[in-house]
């Protein structure tokens, strides 16, 4: 009997161990983040163009480039995603099209992200002829957080209660009169969870703005939709690996801005998830 | 009136839940359509299997041995690291920690998962890559051992999460039934909850190779990109991805060392959608 129960006592400590190796460096790479891209964030580095060979000055323009860029995304993941929720959640029979359906889901979002940036550059930059531009980079990384918005929509719209939809019918309500008027509202806050995770994504991704948009150094604002720009996580690779002698200050302090972008929107899309979970009446 | 347009939404609808399917199928079209012109020069065996990678020497060489053994060295290395400490995380969330700690770790993880590659890759460079110098005092600190590493933490989100969820849904009698013949909570993990999830589990760890496999900045960044055949795990290598990733930008477009480019694409593309074909048949297999 003490021998199981020690067992169970060292086997809990490796557990716990295990998680320990996983918190830790996570906290530490927080903390070095932080720590030493504080002292480079002040209202220039925030708003001027970078200078002197990106040695100097701000990511302004990088940036602007990362917000357009998920904007853009978003535009269009958003409304595509969204109605494939719909048909998975509300139409889908339990068949092989749909089999088939989840399973592009699953691997579309397994797809390795160098992968769809060689897609943009084909389809987009070269077949379309885009041209390395805004449009191309927003389309590709649309395509890319696809999965995201559909899984997290599908899953909100799904757990609306069916007698919800029972007490439309029952009304006369057609099929799409339920989804627009009673399905959809109650399934706003994951809808939202999923997309702020898809934004989060996307602003932070690299490989597929590589070759559809992304400007080396370009330390002016774009234009139009057809605009290369500077994008901030290409930003930090190119000052931290392409461009010596870089203040390591700089460095820091966008990898911190980028952070700071990323993990915000995913606390808020944690945060209303959390807050609809407590709230929900069923 | 109102029937056409319910008509009308109803198929936009149906498209967009097509969209995924066609969206898979284009990617791979266009693939396809760059990569295979590589093949009309360059024999397909000689590229899967040639040694050596000098695309830009004339004649180019496109052996791409040494990045497949590349990608497979740093992805074995960090399986070895993720996958004992990302299961044993994800039974001690499951099991073990209490509901406070719980939700903390959860969200911790998911935000982890969230740290964009590039991060990484510049943490690793500015800290691991000294500390694996130092270490094993080597010329260089850009290693597989370093991309391992920092690709297990990556990994790690993925399969904590996943095999998380397999180990909730084992039915909660099995453990009941467990814990009434009289099995301590640890016999009763170990023998039971596993056992019953272990399906998930594995789809877990797939997904999480899936993930390293795929993985471009970070890998780019710290493992050393040398295109040669690595003999230890203290060289530095070049993944699949980081061939694409550096080399895109200089291929002059419409030659022999693009279309390679987009044959190396087709190869991860290849990869990975077995690799989650695999995973999903095992998740399904779990849910039965």
């Amino acid at each position: 009997m003490r021998n199981t129960q020690r067992a169970e006592k060292i086997a809990f400590f490796f557990l716990f161990l295990a998680t320990l190796l996983i918190v830790i460096p996570v906290g530490l790479i927080l903390v070095i983040i932080i720590q030493k891209g504080l002292p480079a964030i002040n209202w220039q580095f925030i708003s001027d163009v970078p200078r002197q060979g990106m040695r100097a000055g701000g990511i302004y323009p990088a940036i602007v480039g990362t917000v357009y860029l998920v904007i853009g995304a978003i535009i269009f993941a958003l409304p595509i995603g969204l109605m494939a929720a719909i048909y998975l959640s509300e139409y889908a029979k339990d068949n092989l099209l749909t089999r088939v359906i989840k399973l592009a889901i699953v691997n579309l979002a397994g797809v390795p992200s160098v992968v769809y940036g060689l897609f943009g550059l084909a389809l987009f930059v070269i077949f379309f002829k885009f041209g390395a531009s805004i449009l191309s980079g927003a389309l590709t990384l649309g395509i890319m957080i696809l999965p995201i918005i559909i899984t997290s929509s599908r899953e909100a719209l799904e757990s609306v209660p069916y007698s919800f939809r029972e007490v439309s019918f029952s009304l006369g309500a057609s099929k799409w009169q339920t989804i627009r008027h009673i399905v959809l509202p109650n399934a706003i806050p994951g809808i939202l969870t999923g997309t702020i995770l898809g934004l989060g994504r996307a602003a932070g991704e690299t490989a597929p703005i590589l070759f559809t948009v992304a400007a080396f150094y370009l330390p002016q604002l774009p234009h139009s939709l057809f605009d290369q720009a500077m994008a901030l996580p290409y930003h930090l690779y190119v000052i931290s690996t392409q461009v010596p002698n870089v203040d390591e200050k700089i460095r820091y302090g966008t990898a911190l801005v980028l952070l700071v972008m990323v993990l915000f929107m995913n606390l808020v899309a944690i945060v209303i998830r959390y807050q609809f979970r407590k709230k929900k009446k069923w | 009136m109102r029937k056409i347009k319910e008509f009308i939404i109803e198929k936009l609808i149906l498209i967009c839940g097509l969209a995924s399917i066609f969206f898979v199928i284009l990617i791979f079209l266009f693939l396809l359509k760059e990569g295979l012109a590589l093949f009309k020069t360059i024999n397909p065996a000689k590229f899967l299997f040639g040694k050596n990678w000098y695309p830009i020497s004339e004649p180019g060489q496109f052996g791409i041995l040494p990045l497949i053994l590349g990608s497979l060295l740093v992805t074995l290395g960090a399986a070895i690291i993720s996958i004992p400490i990302g299961v044993g995380c994800a039974v001690y969330i499951a099991e073990v920690a209490p509901l406070k700690v719980k939700e903390i770790l959860k969200v911790g993880i998911e935000l982890l998962a969230a740290i964009p590659s590039v991060v990484l890759g510049f943490i690793g460079m500015v800290t691991l890559v000294p500390w694996v110098r130092n270490i094993f005092h080597l010329p260089t600190g850009l290693t597989a051992l370093s991309g391992s590493i920092m690709l297990a933490f990556m990994a790690m989100p993925t399969i904590v999460s996943i095999a998380e969820d397999a180990l909730y849904s084992v039915p909660k009698t099995y453990k009941e039934g467990a814990l009434a013949l009289g099995a301590t909570h640890w016999q009763t993990i170990y023998r039971v909850m596993l056992p019953a999830a272990s399906s998930g589990i594995l789809a877990a760890v797939m997904l999480g190779i899936g993930r390293v496999i795929g993985e471009t900045m970070a890998v780019m960044m710290i493992t050393g990109n040398a295109a040669l055949i690595p003999h230890s795990i203290l060289q530095p290598v070049r993944t699949l991805t980081a061939t694409i990733a550096a080399e895109m930008g200089e291929a002059v477009m419409g030659s022999e060392h693009y279309f390679a480019l987009f044959a190396v694409g087709i190869v991860l593309f290849v990869l990975s959608f077995m690799i989650n074909v695999t995973a999903d048949l095992f998740l399904h297999k779990d849910k039965r």
